[in-house]
């Protein structure tokens, strides 16, 4: 099938895309870059936040480009004193609705809002309007925290909610000034977390570790998911030999940056106390700390002697499903050439 | 899997889930299935006893009873050929054994396939021909498929209907089973097995075992290894002696405990290797504690055979190491010397492991992981299979015959267990139950029984009962669910004090040797 294409210049230079492409996506395409808040790569245009309007010749008014599709031989201005005028005065608006708490936010070092409102060079709050305070509502998820006062409505949690994992879970409820995002329906809920991914502020934080910091203060360190067969990429954040949160990148992995309960919540048991932390060799029915020399030497010699006694086939070894390839490459090899016995298996098949 | 997970879901026309409860095992392909569905207009069609989740984008849900899948999909095939919807030039050109298929598949027609399966026949006929029309179907299957005692037959039967409709080596198609363990990919194509060396290279074949024997300097056994499902009767035949058991739990995820429990006993010496004191790990002589996936370097290989790195984190706790680590320091007292670095031993998997053999840390790393087959370093990886030609050389089309569950339902045991797992829990659950937000949600086991049957025995929902079946009994609580068919009931293996493992039967596949966890009989009580 092919598929018609259209031609069009944007600040000046020209790009042939799909018919159906949106401004926003022919401007990355030449590598241009346009601000954004609402917008989000896995989402269909939501058109909440008007950051990334744009001027288009002959065209009466400024447009978003979020969610105008190109046309042909149009011109395209994505940078100009009155887009920034624009841009900076939607960025107040939203200010209305974000107090700038950001020396006690998550979020700080992070947020698409901070980088913005830096970018734009807003240096105070303009606008003041009384509103009600929202504070801190139940959420749908008991670890995640909703700071409601800090939700600027770009309604990118909501259209995750339903277009990503099909659930419908939260909305926007009430009006005006009153319009605020809530759950509507808390069963439907699977804390996934997929909200808490697209937020661009500090309205969505993580709730279930009680050790916070912000970005610089721990490493992130990505790696694949220990749960199903998916291989979803996750950043694990480190503070002091301690993970403290899961955090993933959008558009990486298999998974392209969405979690399950498990791979985003799911990390607690890396710490439990029940974690075995010693050898332990069973003397007269009950377990005995053991030095790792002492453990290995037991496992050496009773194997051999089993060896020497009833052949290498007498013993069994079980490699796992859950250990890495090179665990498992070197499991079967000590099995194969120094037991001596093909009688290797792992849970496969259960 | 033959087609990677974004291809198979948003590249495909149709897509066929079957024997996967996807938004509960492999919650992320679920919502690549619903954005197909949802964006691109994708076709859904489900074939499963339960009502999963996924029911809720189907164009069309077909609800056989448990078992007996080799019925619809020999029904598909007989609706699809009656139709001419076959694709008859792929099949001459890639394919062998068809006319004696279409023999088989003759005798299941619609209204034959509707009294094995309990599915109207114009129902069967009406997903078969969204199947058959599509130019690119997919097939998207789990356990629901393979955990039977003729799994093989199943698996076989799917790859019959995708390759008669040219379903095979392209784009949008493919047979894919969904894996449930994040590298039991990679520890079978490690050699993780009794019959085959990395790489699917067989054991019992004399130029591989002079390979491998070589390249370790030791002289390996020509004689293939037993499957772990037959330990029971090596342990009572008195062969088996001595059990190395690393990051496993047999005694909540192998069939028929009771009876597992008593062999084990048996063994004169078990080694278990582990993060936590499992149900098993209590049964050990010596045991060492492991280091959990944060805590280590690798790579694991996921359901679409892409190959990507573990990173470690944080340290593991106390004296604990990693497995790798662990094996070094024990082929040492054996007088032998095994690196204990990560990518060291992938340099060795690559030279011995064709498959693997152009995959480097590097390229991982470069890439967001690579797809094996990857023959050299010049090679972009195989996201999907058999493009242009089957790997066998001529797909072999088997005829099949569909063969009931070993156990039936009857007076005595009147209902079907089915099993299977749950959205916030992971296997035996060590993990999982050691995490709050998952065990907020899910702290205890439950039974799933339907609402009719539920009011039948006199049980609401949360009520303790006992079920029972020929091998034990768990007590347990019901959970009144109307997503399992009258007559059937629907437990998860993960909670060791109602293991319902204590309940299933030790029938297995006679080629897999997998167990029929989908189908025994049982008997409910109110506790």
């Amino acid at each position: 099938m092919s598929e018609e294409l259209v031609k069009l210049k944007i600040d000046g230079q020209e790009v042939e895309v799909p018919r159906g492409t949106t401004i926003l996506q022919a401007a990355k395409k030449l590598g241009i870059r346009i601000p954004t808040m609402c917008y989000h790569e896995r989402l269909t245009p939501i058109g909440s936040c008007r950051m990334c309007m744009v001027e288009v010749k002959d065209y009466d008014h400024p447009v978003p480009a979020c969610m105008t599709p190109v046309e042909e031989d149009i011109e395209v201005i994505t940078d100009s004193d009155l887009l920034f005028e624009i841009r900076r005065n939607a960025l107040k608006l939203m200010l209305l609705n974000h107090p700038l708490d950001c020396p006690i936010c998550d979020k700080g070092g992070e947020c698409d809002l901070q980088d913005l409102v830096y970018e734009f060079q807003i240096d105070k709050v303009e606008f003041q309007e009384k509103l009600p305070n929202k504070g801190l509502p139940e959420y749908a998820t008991p670890f995640i925290r909703q700071w409601a006062d800090r939700c600027i409505m770009c309604l990118r949690c909501i259209t995750a909610c339903r277009e990503i994992t099909g659930r419908q879970a939260i909305d926007i409820v009430g009006k005006g000034w009153d319009a605020r995002v809530a759950v509507v329906d808390e069963e439907a809920c699977k804390s996934c977390g997929e909200c808490l991914f697209v937020c661009p502020t500090g309205a969505l934080t993580d709730k279930l570790c009680n050790i916070k910091g912000r970005l610089w203060t721990y490493n992130r360190v990505q790696t694949t998911c220990g749960y199903c067969g998916v291989g979803c990429q996750l950043e694990l954040n480190v503070y002091e030999n301690k993970v403290i949160k899961v955090t993933s990148k959008n558009g990486v992995g298999p998974n392209k940056g969405s979690l399950c309960i498990k791979g985003r919540f799911g990390y607690e048991f890396i710490h439990s106390e029940d974690r075995l932390t010693k050898p332990l060799i069973k003397k007269n029915g009950d377990f005995v700390e053991a030095s790792w020399d002492e453990a290995l030497t037991l496992i050496k010699d009773k194997l051999t002697e089993i060896k020497e006694k009833y052949g290498p086939d007498s013993i069994y070894g079980l490699t796992s499903a859950r250990a890495t390839n090179e665990e498992n490459y070197t499991f079967q090899k000590f099995f194969r050439s120094v037991i001596g016995t093909n009688n290797i298996d792992h849970c496969a098949r259960l | 899997m033959t087609n990677s997970i974004e291809d198979m879901t948003l590249k495909a026309e149709v897509i066929l889930v079957t024997g996967s409860n996807t938004s509960e095992c492999h919650p992320v392909i679920a919502n690549y299935v619903r954005e197909a569905v949802m964006k691109n207009g994708a076709k859904l069609i489900v074939v499963d006893p339960k009502r999963i989740d996924l029911v809720d984008y189907a164009e069309i849900w077909l609800q056989p009873k448990p078992g007996n899948n080799v019925a619809w999909i020999n029904g598909f095939m007989n609706v699809i050929i009656n139709n001419n919807l076959h694709d008859e030039e792929f099949i001459n050109e890639h394919t062998e054994g068809f006319e004696e298929l279409k023999k088989v598949v003759e005798r299941y027609t619609p209204e034959y396939v509707e009294e094995i399966t309990g599915i109207p026949a114009e129902k069967l006929e009406k997903a078969a021909k969204i199947y058959g029309e599509a130019k690119a179907a997919s097939i998207l299957y789990a356990m629901g498929i393979t955990q039977h005692s003729n799994g093989t037959d199943n698996v076989k039967s799917l790859a019959n209907l995708a390759m008669i409709t040219g379903n095979i080596g392209k784009e949008g198609a493919g047979v894919n089973p969904l894996r449930g363990q994040n590298n039991v990919q990679g520890a079978c194509d490690m050699g993780g097995l009794p019959n085959v060396y990395p790489g699917y290279q067989p054991v019992d074949n004399e130029e591989n075992c002079k390979k491998f024997s070589s390249e370790w300097g030791a002289s390996c056994n020509i004689n293939k290894g037993a499957p772990l499902t037959e330990i029971p009767n090596l342990v009572e035949e008195g062969k088996l002696k001595a059990l190395y058991i690393m990051g496993e739990n047999p005694l909540v995820s192998d069939p028929d405990l009771n009876h597992l429990k008593k062999c084990i006993e048996k063994l004169d010496f078990i080694v278990v290797q582990d993060i936590f004191m499992t149900e098993t790990a209590q049964y050990a002589d010596v045991v060492l504690p492991g280091a959990c996936f944060a805590e280590k370097d690798g790579t694991f290989t996921n359901t679409e055979r892409r190959v990507q790195r573990v990173r470690k984190a944080v340290n593991p706790p106390g004296e604990a190491k990693d497995d790798l680590t662990i094996l070094s320091m024990l082929a040492e007292k054996f007088g032998v010397k095994y690196s204990n670095n990560p990518e060291d031993v992938f340099e060795e998997i690559r030279k011995v492991t064709p498959q693997y053999a152009g995959i480097t840390y590097k390229r991982i790393e470069e890439n967001d992981g690579v797809c094996w087959p990857c023959p050299d370093e010049e090679h972009p990886g195989t996201p999907i299979l058999h493009v242009g030609k089957i790997a066998r050389g001529k797909g072999l089309l088997t005829p099949i015959e569909n063969k009931p569950p070993v156990e039936q339902p009857d007076e005595e045991y009147p209902f079907i267990l089915t099993t299977g797992r749950r959205y916030e829990h992971f296997h035996t659950a060590t993990m999982t139950r050691r995490a709050r937000a998952l065990n907020y949600y899910s702290p205890e086991p439950r039974l799933e029984i339907n609402p009719e049957d539920a009011k039948q025995l006199g049980i609401n929902d949360g009520d303790e009962i006992i079920v029972k079946s020929r091998r034990g009994e768990v007590k347990t609580k019901a959970m009144i669910s109307d997503r399992v068919s009258k007559g059937v009931v629907f437990g998860c293996f993960h909670f060791s004090e109602a293991a319902i493992n204590v309940l299933t039967l030790h029938a297995l596949d006679p080629v897999a040797k997998i167990p029929e966890y989908k189908v025994c009989a049982v008997r409910i009580e109110k506790a």
